[in-house]
């Protein structure tokens, strides 16, 4: 797909989407939403509050319940929708791609990319709607049982603000696909494409409340969609710490299911028969993609000492050569932080890396003075014990290790309290093998890193959060099992 | 035999006794009466061939008996120039080999939509070909075909295999690959239908594939061949070869075929399956024979049951391989039965496939309605009773009368062997282990319904049938998502669900030796 840059990008919803309508919040509050590129706001949006929230679960609820269109409707004609859905995302990808840069700040041309990969992940759960298999079981006695997979019912689901179509696609997909109906949260920061998503899911013909979005804050629309006694499960991607409370919330409230998708500090180790530039690219990448603002990010680079110093002086070539600036440019790749406080957040971190020893090889330092742009940064001799190689940046800031042995490295890769992702370049498959079985983490890529696909499930171990988005797992999250047991006259 | 209907179809058929609102929806779809025939060639690595014979074959209207078109009839060197093309599509690094699998299931999903914008050509089309009715064609035939090659392309990119916990320091797992290149026949009472259920899974899996559609309906699937071309399957990825038997024994020997699937008779399959046995042990899937039982007991509402018998055997003109052609009525509802079956079967409407209220076409060919009015008349001489019908409907086309025996024996010819007409057989019984045995006692196991309210009574005997389906309270009711196909002589392998992935995969493991397990 080629990449449209529009002059002027239309903003056509900015209200709630409840039952298949933009209404405003019932309260008539909105909130502010900025373009981080300019710090200038875009626009005003509807802010939901607790009383929105119930009048969402209440649609949610009313279009789950018994006989309704949705509950009556056949698995493959879910996936007509679904499939429908993906056509009009198609049909309009390039004013989305607009919306999406204008709201975040990601170059427009990644985005353009990534929605062929949402595309892609419709259609594969579009195709999975009547797959979904019960099992029947030759159970000891005189009765035999049948296993039905069912829809747990209505959902919420809370997303982040680093890939905000990305993100409702992998949470619209499963549950529409199991047949739940849902209420979507976007985050504070980005709430516009949500509502253009909200707005195809009505015209590819989804019936009234099966799709729901709010956008507002955390503390008020997202506490007290974890809270309502009608949610019966939630889904969340963000940060641990709100992992934490989300858990709390369902312990609080009706024990809600939960699945959670949370933050990382990722190992990438590279050993040294790899090939060191194909190696340098791979892990540049694997920081730097959405200006470092990515829950699987390759934010410790493991390197073994036999190429470490060679790695890191290609490694810093490669990020002074990065561009950085306004994302509807094409040769940008790198456009502003989401906001203040991550620019802010950022700047400590690498200021902390510095106190604590590590060398700041390049960047380090705010880009101009309007935007929140952040120079991509490269440390080396980072040691594991400094913040920068415990905590989240969630920036454009690369930090480089060393290491000597296989044994060394899978220790200290699982040195961490989370497990979301790891990679490996090698061209020994023995060091491939021990390492992707040994570290503890959801996902391992080997000779590559962010390899995400429609059909793979993604999700972490530890604190990473717990159940997974995309793959056939993914449908786990939203299903219950449910034993039907028959007894017959005599065993046959 | 093959068969098919859609659920809420065949819900409506139980439902509603009138035929008028059986098909109320469908009846206001126009079809085209005259279809122009575009493609009547040989259809190999996306272009139209003639035979290298230079012969052809006429393909027949079954309602006028006169010729629609001559068709280029394939013969074993143009079978082997397919199977070749067929090769070269699946080669290592081939355009096809290197797809990923969602993209094939794409191409299925476009297919499926070209299919969808030509619904209307492609029923009357079959309807022309095979004389099926009109306005049976479109819901059931064409419909089902579009589902079941969009549930096939949902599967494309979820056949998964699996990582296995080996003992020892081995690193092992499956992966599921395709077959390679497959033979399809098929036969001529659901042409599109079962051209879907062969190409939907072969191209999800990834395979390359020749068709030989059955000599009495090459239309619709020459259609569909062109289809795929637009929808943009790679050349050489399905081929399809129109001819008569010779071409499918072609296709049966040739030793660069790794997979033949048959659906049709028992004598042919079991050809088939020998000559796997002397040459290259071909894969095979076969569908063929039935002689379905049909239970109903005595607890029914007499109403419904009566008419999903009649529709269970008289659909598509009997000609279903899974018909309800034994219909088991317990003896206390029996007599009541017989004349409630018969008053259904006297409002039949028999006539031009192509008129809205018609529910009975022709039967596809001369030799059927002949075959059909032989076995009655056996079946007469035997000394079942003939209480309906029973000779050839007017003297144009090759329509026969909705035919209903009653005082039906098990011995008799009409309740062993397959019909494939519009004849019911109604046949007696007095309690359920007697039914089991004399349901079972048939070499065939494709089908088998109960009519039931009794829950001991239903499970009781839905686990006692040997059959590759049970229906309980409805009958022809086959999706996409279901598996379907035969125990004993009715065949091996199954169509359609996920178990029909199977059948076009090999299971390749691969063990890697490891330094050191990590559980």
């Amino acid at each position: 797909m080629g990449v449209v840059v529009m002059s002027d990008i239309p903003i056509k919803y900015t209200q709630l989407f409840i039952n298949n309508a933009f209404v405003n919040a019932i309260s008539n509050k909105t909130f502010p939403v900025f373009n981080p590129a300019t710090e200038e706001k875009i626009i005003d949006v509807a802010e939901a509050q607790k009383e929105d929230v119930d009048a969402a679960v209440a649609a949610a609820k009313k279009a789950f319940s018994r006989g309704s269109p949705w509950r009556k409707l056949d698995a493959s004609e879910r996936g007509k929708l679904i499939n429908k859905f993906a056509d009009l995302l198609q049909r309009d990808s390039q004013y989305l791609a607009n919306l999406e840069t204008l709201n975040s700040g990601k170059p427009l041309e990644a985005v353009v990319a990534e929605l062929e990969v949402y595309i892609n992940i419709l259609r594969y759960y579009a195709g999975y709607c009547d797959k979904i298999h019960g099992n029947t079981v030759p159970v000891d006695g005189t009765g035999f049982a049948l296993t039905k997979k069912e829809p747990v019912g209505v959902v919420a689901q809370i997303i982040p603000w680093n890939y905000p179509i990305g993100m409702a696609i992998w949470k619209l997909g499963p549950a529409l696909c199991t047949g739940c109906t849902l209420i979507l949260k976007p985050a504070e920061q980005t709430p516009l494409t949500a509502l253009v998503l909200a707005a195809l899911t009505k015209e590819a013909g989804f019936p009234d409340g099966v799709v729901n979005v709010l956008p507002g804050y955390g503390p008020v629309a997202g506490e007290a969609l974890c809270l309502h006694m009608d949610v019966r499960k939630v889904a969340f991607t963000g940060s641990t710490d709100i992992g934490h409370k989300i858990l709390e919330y369902s312990a609080h409230s009706n024990l809600k299911r939960v699945s959670l998708e949370l933050g990382g500090k990722s190992p990438l180790v590279i050993f040294d028969d790899a090939d060191v530039d194909g190696a340098v690219n791979i892990a540049h990448a694997a920081i730097f993609e959405n200006h470092g603002q990515n829950c699987c990010a390759g934010s410790r680079t493991f390197v073994q000492s036999g190429i470490y110093d060679l790695f890191v002086k290609k490694a810093v070539e490669k990020a002074k050569a990065r561009k950085v600036g306004n994302p509807f440019d094409q040769d940008v790749l790198q456009g502003p932080q989401i906001d203040k406080p991550s620019l802010e957040k950022i700047l400590r971190m690498v200021e902390s890396g510095k106190q604590q020893g590590a060398k700041l090889e390049t960047g380090g330092s705010r880009v101009g003075s309007k935007g929140y742009f952040v120079e991509p940064t490269v440390f080396s001799n980072v040691k594991d014990g400094m913040t920068i190689a415990t905590d989240e940046i969630f920036g454009p800031v690369q930090s480089i290790l060393k290491f000597d042995t296989l044994d060394e490295v899978i220790e200290r890769s699982n040195n961490t309290q989370y497990g979301l992702a790891a990679g490996v370049i090698t061209k020994d498959i023995n060091n491939a093998l021990v390492f992707a079985n040994a570290v503890e983490a959801g996902s391992v890529w080997i000779n590559c890193y962010d390899y995400i696909t429609p059909q793979t499930p993604f999700g972490g171990c530890k604190k990473s959060g717990f159940g997974k988005d995309l793959g056939p797992d993914s449908l786990d999250d939203y299903l219950e099992t449910k034993s039907i047991n028959i007894m017959l006259p005599v065993k046959v | 035999m093959k068969l098919l209907q859609a659920t809420k179809f065949a819900l409506r058929h139980v439902k509603f006794t009138s035929r008028i609102a059986q098909f109320s929806s469908a009846a206001q779809l126009k079809p085209e009466l005259t279809p122009n025939v575009l493609y009547s060639g040989i259809f190999i690595n996306n272009e139209w061939h003639k035979s290298k014979s230079g012969e052809t074959f006429p393909t027949v209207n079954p309602s006028t008996g006169k010729i629609i078109t001559d068709v280029q009839r394939g013969s074993k060197v143009d079978i082997d120039i397919a199977v070749d093309a067929a090769n070269e599509a699946f080669r290592l690094h081939s355009p096809w080999r290197t797809m990923d699998a969602s993209e094939r299931g794409r191409l299925l999903y476009k297919l499926a939509d070209l299919m969808e914008r030509d619904s209307l050509y492609i029923a009357s089309l079959e309807t022309l070909d095979n004389g099926k009715p009109f306005h049976q064609a479109h819901p059931m035939d064409v419909t089902l075909s579009i589902k079941a090659l969009r549930y096939m392309a949902g599967w494309a990119d979820k056949n998964h295999g699996k990582t296995i916990p080996m003992d020892g320091n081995y690193f092992g797992y499956t992966k599921h690959e395709p077959v390679g290149v497959c033979g399809q026949i098929i036969p001529w009472n659901f042409p599109l239908l079962m051209m879907a259920w062969k190409i939907g899974p072969a191209l999800s899996m990834g395979n390359t594939v020749i068709l030989k559609p059955a000599e009495q309906t090459p239309l619709t699937s020459l259609y569909v061949a062109q289809l795929s071309k637009e929808a943009g399957f790679p050349p050489g990825v399905l081929n399809v070869v129109p001819g008569l038997g010779d071409a499918g024994a072609a296709l049966v020997a040739n030793q660069n075929v790794d997979k033949i699937a048959f659906t049709g008779s028992t004598q042919v399959g079991k050809m088939i399956q020998q000559n796997s046995g002397i040459g290259n042990l071909k894969r095979t899937t076969l569908e063929l024979g039935g002689k379905s039982p049909n239970i109903i007991l005595a607890d029914v509402d007499i109403e419904k049951a009566v008419e999903a018998a009649h529709n269970a055997v008289y659909f598509n003109q009997g000609q279903v391989c899974c018909a309800g052609s034994r219909t088991f009525v317990e003896e206390s509802i029996y007599d009541e039965f017989v004349e409630r079956s018969v008053e259904r079967a006297k409002q039949r409407k028999v006539g031009d496939p192509f008129h809205p209220e018609t529910e009975q076409g022709p039967q596809v060919d001369e030799d059927q309605m002949n075959r059909i009015l032989g076995l009655i008349k056996e079946g007469v001489k035997q000394g079942a009773k003939l209480v309906h019908g029973g000779e050839r409907h007017g003297d144009e086309g090759y329509f026969v009368q909705p035919t209903v025996f009653a005082d039906v024996e098990d011995h008799h010819i009409l309740a062993r062997e397959e019909i494939f007409g519009p004849v019911q057989q109604l046949m007696k019984f007095k309690d359920l282990d007697e039914i089991i045995v004399r349901a079972n006692k048939t070499n065939y196991g494709l089908a088998s319904a109960i009519f039931s309210k009794d829950v001991d009574k239903i499970n009781y005997i839905a686990q006692g049938i040997k059959a590759g389906t049970v229906w309980v309270n409805c009958y022809n009711i086959l999706a996409s998502q279901a598996p379907f196909g035969g125990f004993k002589d009715s065949g091996h392998g199954r169509e359609m669900g996920e178990n029909g992935l199977s059948q076009y995969t090999e299971v390749k493991t691969i063990i890697v030796s490891q330094l050191q397990k990590n559980s």
